[in-house]
């Protein structure tokens, strides 16, 4: 089974994110760059389905900067087998990435039956690739994926939906998963996986390789600001049980006649 | 000159500071007040190769670099100083066998300890002996075809749980340090009497022990080298592990910092945060500067035996200088929560009460003194 | 002015209020709504009120279950039909993964959960938050036609006064072939409260709740006020709260009317999934806690005894 993974790097989520001086993008200085939290879903859900299903590969695929291939190299040492990186700038669109992904895959010279993403990316947060991806390689594709299992070439996947429903799915391969978490518990890259990693394959591409040009750009960002601040709000002390209940009543009052709430 | 560490290396830093943080961190208190061993925590650890980072390529190890092995003491301390003592008391009880001993015994002894999760304890101290280490009272005894070790050892890591003893003891007390000896004892050897758990101010989830050996017959194959050969391996050991427990320093000291400059950040006085203030502004300034001080000097101490250097001077300045901030920040850090800092809800008084070991295990801050300064004078 | 269609879901006997949203932002421009399935009167009614032209109503085989694939087809159809310039949609479990697939039939560019958004001469210019509400940015969209935008619900408000449109109701059948990925059951969750990312009232619980059982105190306010149940990062590790009920950076990025907060301290990366919310109440011992910086209420008190009385309290005016 040929088994693709796509990865992101994003900033660490406990990093300070603040718009850079013209307010074109954020300031990537500091930034202390991971794998996209997502995405460790979907590459320890290939790697249970390889274990699964015997001469099984794993490819890892991610489009981005090659500064820092945090994400790849983590993909590795969890125990993919190879990597495919198509070497861009950080700020691609989605449309972008999804034809770069395409490309990538095409590249690697396989044919996936299935192809597990993260269902989101926690920087632009867009949720648009998997599903693009999927149409583009004309496949169906089921998103925000919470259960998994694999027999008889047939998946079934469970999708969560509003209200804590979940939409169960049959498919036969091809199909992309775009995984939530819930999913798994994905494992460390360990120690003997982090040095077998430096020697697996790496396929190195660049956005002409792959087919893409800036004219593929369809979404344009501008004026990166920090929320605004509130005005500071107010605070009642309701430690002591003697004025807990007017403090309640009061906050109640305002919810009801200054904020109008409830 | 470049102070940049390998892709590679900021991987398994990277590992082992996220395990920090998962898998310790969060379970630090608990089994600190509990005095507890955490199992699960040091085989899972184990599992994802951060224990044992000596053991060489050949014998099932990983093959680690000192400055490798450091890296991850340093992110794992980060975690919990109890339980990197755990990990790191497997090392200075494995090191001697991969200085001092021969192939057929790192064969013997090392690869075990690659199969499955297994302790080790090093055994020098004694009751009447710590830092005089080279007057310990063991002695071990040639009786022809087996060794026989009598003798106490206190303070011993690991004890209660431990599969393999690295025992100094001596064979000619009138030799001084030349009849220093050191001989590994595997656990079911009759007459080990293994003590209670001692009660300790910090690193409370470590096990700690005394050990006491009556008449026990030890095959001559387990001695590392020839008798009196003991306190060179012994030094060689220190060498190694003098760094791994001031990049202990240096993880403990760096998450009592993160913790006091968020609060600081959160608390509000006088009408603003903490950080606002020059005083603690002062203090916070003070807490990073030695941190990196004593960061760059413990991987220079690293990286100077990975070079094949002599590094004994820097070893013992790394970990001088690494535990004496520890405490320091770590007290700054408990004052800068103020009441809260003393309270056990909140994660700096462990951190204060674990800093004091480090000055006080693997050569005390005064004994790296007088290293430091033999070294220095003998080069005048 | 631009020819706009505007996806809309039903919910019950009308649609999801998010429809109702956008069409308020689209005064002055051409604007057709499409379902899929039936539409009660209730529905028809509320989408000609808020300014819809032509309502479409598209069955036909395949489409009784949501699926991407065939819901996609289905309103390509349509699209190809109208000639229009935008398509629209709420960003509902059903919007974030529908719009995607058919911007992708077009080739064309798409901009996600948009908080605000304006259509000066016809053209589009939204309003987005990126990295978990971090930041915001303005996002325009180029390349060919129709562009697609999806709308957090909850973020534009209901319309203060709405133009009303033609609403003519047209029906339309479409057959969208095989569905390669579709529903074979529903099982439905064990609440059945609107979901967090379109509740109008949330009530969440941290690590302070200090079990599973305590969360049944939010549960009784709840009831009393239509809020759903959330909780943060450290109470879902804890066991305490099932991971679809996490409000934050990996969780669910909200913005209700009102947010209770309580017994949370207020990690940066739950302020990043509730700092949008209009209105954020917080329980805390800590008077110290990041939340409070954040309330726009704040109680220092115990959760145990202050959300009871709240409960109270509610009833009373409920």
């Amino acid at each position: 089974m040929n088994i693709f993974v796509c990865v992101k790097q994003v900033p660490d989520t406990e990093t300070k994110v603040t718009p850079n001086g013209d307010g074109t993008f954020i300031e990537t200085n500091s930034i202390k760059w991971i794998m996209n939290p997502y995405d460790e879903f979907a590459v320890e859900q290939a790697l249970l389905l390889k274990a699964a299903v015997a001469g099984s590969t794993v490819t890892v695929v991610r489009v981005g900067s090659v500064q820092d291939t945090e994400a790849l190299r983590t993909a590795l040492a969890m125990g993919a087998d190879e990597a495919v990186l198509v070497e861009s700038e950080d700020n691609l669109d989605s449309y972008m990435i999804a034809k770069s992904l395409k490309g990538g895959i095409e590249k690697s010279g396989k044919t996936p039956d299935i192809i597990f993403t993260g269902k989101q990316a926690i920087d632009d947060d867009c949720l648009q690739v998997p599903q693009l991806l999927a149409q583009m390689l004309e496949m169906p594709s089921v998103s925000v994926v919470v259960g998994f299992e694999h027999a008889d070439g047939k998946v079934t996947l469970k999708r969560e939906i509003e209200g804590g429903a979940t939409e169960v799915y049959e498919v036969s391969a091809p199909v992309l998963v775009a995984c939530n978490k819930g999913l798994n518990t994905p494992r460390y890259a360990s120690l003997p996986g982090i040095m077998k990693a430096k020697r697996k394959p790496l396929q190195q591409l660049s956005l002409g390789d792959v087919g893409v040009s800036a004219d593929d750009r369809r979404i344009k960002y501008s004026n990166f600001q920090l929320p605004p601040e509130k005005p500071p709000g107010k605070k009642f002390d309701a430690m002591d049980e003697g004025n807990q209940a007017s403090v309640v009543a009061e906050v109640v009052g305002l919810l009801r006649n200054e904020a109008k709430v409830i | 000159m470049n102070f940049e560490l390998s892709s590679e290396q900021k991987e398994i830093k990277d590992l082992a500071f996220k395990f920090a943080k998962n898998e310790m961190l969060p379970h630090a208190a608990h089994y600190d007040e509990k005095g507890e061993l955490p199992f699960d925590i040091l085989k899972k650890a184990w599992e994802l190769g951060l224990v044992n980072t000596c053991i060489p390529v050949e014998f099932g190890g990983t093959g680690f670099s000192t400055l490798d092995s450091i890296l991850i003491t340093e992110s794992l301390s980060y975690g919990c100083l109890g339980m990197n003592t755990a990990i790191m008391a497997n090392d200075l009880a494995l090191l001697p066998i991969v200085i001092g001993g021969n192939d057929e015994q790192k064969k013997r002894f090392l690869t075990p300890f690659t199969e499955s999760y297994k302790m080790a304890a090093f055994c020098l101290t004694e009751p009447g002996n710590g830092s005089d280490a080279a007057g310990i009272k063991t002695t071990i005894k040639d009786e022809g075809d087996h060794y026989l070790v009598n003798g106490q050892k206190m303070w011993i890591t690991n004890a209660g749980f431990a599969d393999l003893f690295t025992v100094y003891g001596t064979y000619d007390s009138g030799l001084k340090h030349k009849g220093i000896s050191a001989i590994v004892i595997e656990k079911d050897t009759p007459g080990i009497e293994i003590g209670k758990p001692e009660k300790k101010m910090g690193h409370s989830c470590s096990d700690t022990r005394s050990v006491t050996f009556k008449n026990v017959k030890v095959p001559k194959e387990n001695l590392l080298g020839k008798l009196g050969d003991g306190w060179k391996i012994a030094m060689k050991t220190l060498d190694h592990s003098r760094p791994m427990v001031a990049a202990s320093a240096v993880g403990g000291a760096q998450c009592s910092f993160d913790y006091a400059a968020k609060y600081s950040t959160e608390r509000n006085q006088f009408g603003k945060p903490l950080s606002g203030h020059q005083g603690i502004q002062f203090m916070l300034a003070e807490m990073a500067m030695n941190i990196e001080a004593a960061r760059l000097l413990v991987y220079k101490s690293a990286w100077l035996l990975d070079q094949g250097q002599k590094n004994t001077q820097l070893a013992s300045s790394a970990k001088a200088f690494s535990a004496d901030i520890f405490m320091k920040v770590a007290t700054d850090a408990v004052q800068i929560y103020g009441g809260y800092g003393y309270s056990r809800e909140y994660p700096v008084e462990k951190l204060m009460r674990d800093a004091k070991l480090i000055q006080i295990y693997e050569g005390t801050s005064q004994i790296q003194r007088l290293v430091i300064a033999k070294e220095v004078i003998s080069t005048l | 002015m631009s020819k706009v269609l505007v996806y809309s879901e039903v919910h019950g006997d009308t649609v999801k209020s998010v429809a109702l949203e956008i069409l308020g932002k689209l005064a002055g421009q051409e604007v057709d709504v499409a379902v899929i399935g039936d539409l009660p009167e209730a529905g028809v009614k509320a989408l000609a009120e808020h300014g819809a032209a032509n309502i479409h109503k598209i069955s036909g085989n395949g489409l009784d279950n949501y699926s991407a694939e065939g819901y996609s087809k289905a309103l390509k159809t349509l699209i190809d039909k109208g000639g229009y310039d935008y398509v629209m949609a709420g960003s509902t479990s059903a919007g974030k993964d529908l719009m995607p697939r058919l911007a992708g039939m077009y080739d064309a560019g798409m901009a996600s959960e948009v908080t605000n958004f304006t259509m000066d001469g016809g053209t589009f210019a939204g309003t987005r938050p990126l990295f978990a509400g971090k930041v915001l940015a303005k996002v325009e969209i180029d390349g060919p036609k129709p562009h697609f935008v999806t709308v957090r619900p909850n973020a534009l408000g209901m319309p203060e006064s709405a133009t009303a449109g033609a609403g003519n109701v047209s029906e339309e059948s479409v057959d969208v072939g095989e569905i390669k990925a579709a529903i074979k059951e529903i099982i439905k969750g064990a609440s059945e409260k609107v979901d967090l990312t379109e509740a109008n009232i949330i009530i969440s619980g941290g690590r302070a709740m200090k079990n599973a059982e305590n969360f049944k105190i939010l549960e009784e306010c709840a009831n009393v006020i239509g809020a759903s149940v959330g909780a943060s990062r450290a109470a879902v590790d804890s066991g305490f709260a099932a991971h679809s009920m996490q409000v934050g950076q990996t969780g669910k990025t909200v913005a209700p009317s009102l947010y209770i907060a309580c017994g949370i301290s207020g990690a940066i990366q739950h302020l990043a999934g509730m700092r949008t919310s209009k209105v954020i109440v917080a329980i805390n011992t800590d008077p110290d806690a990041p939340i409070f910086t954040k309330a726009d209420y704040g109680i220092v008190g115990d959760l145990f005894q202050i959300v009871p009385l709240l409960t109270e309290e509610f009833k009373k005016i409920m």
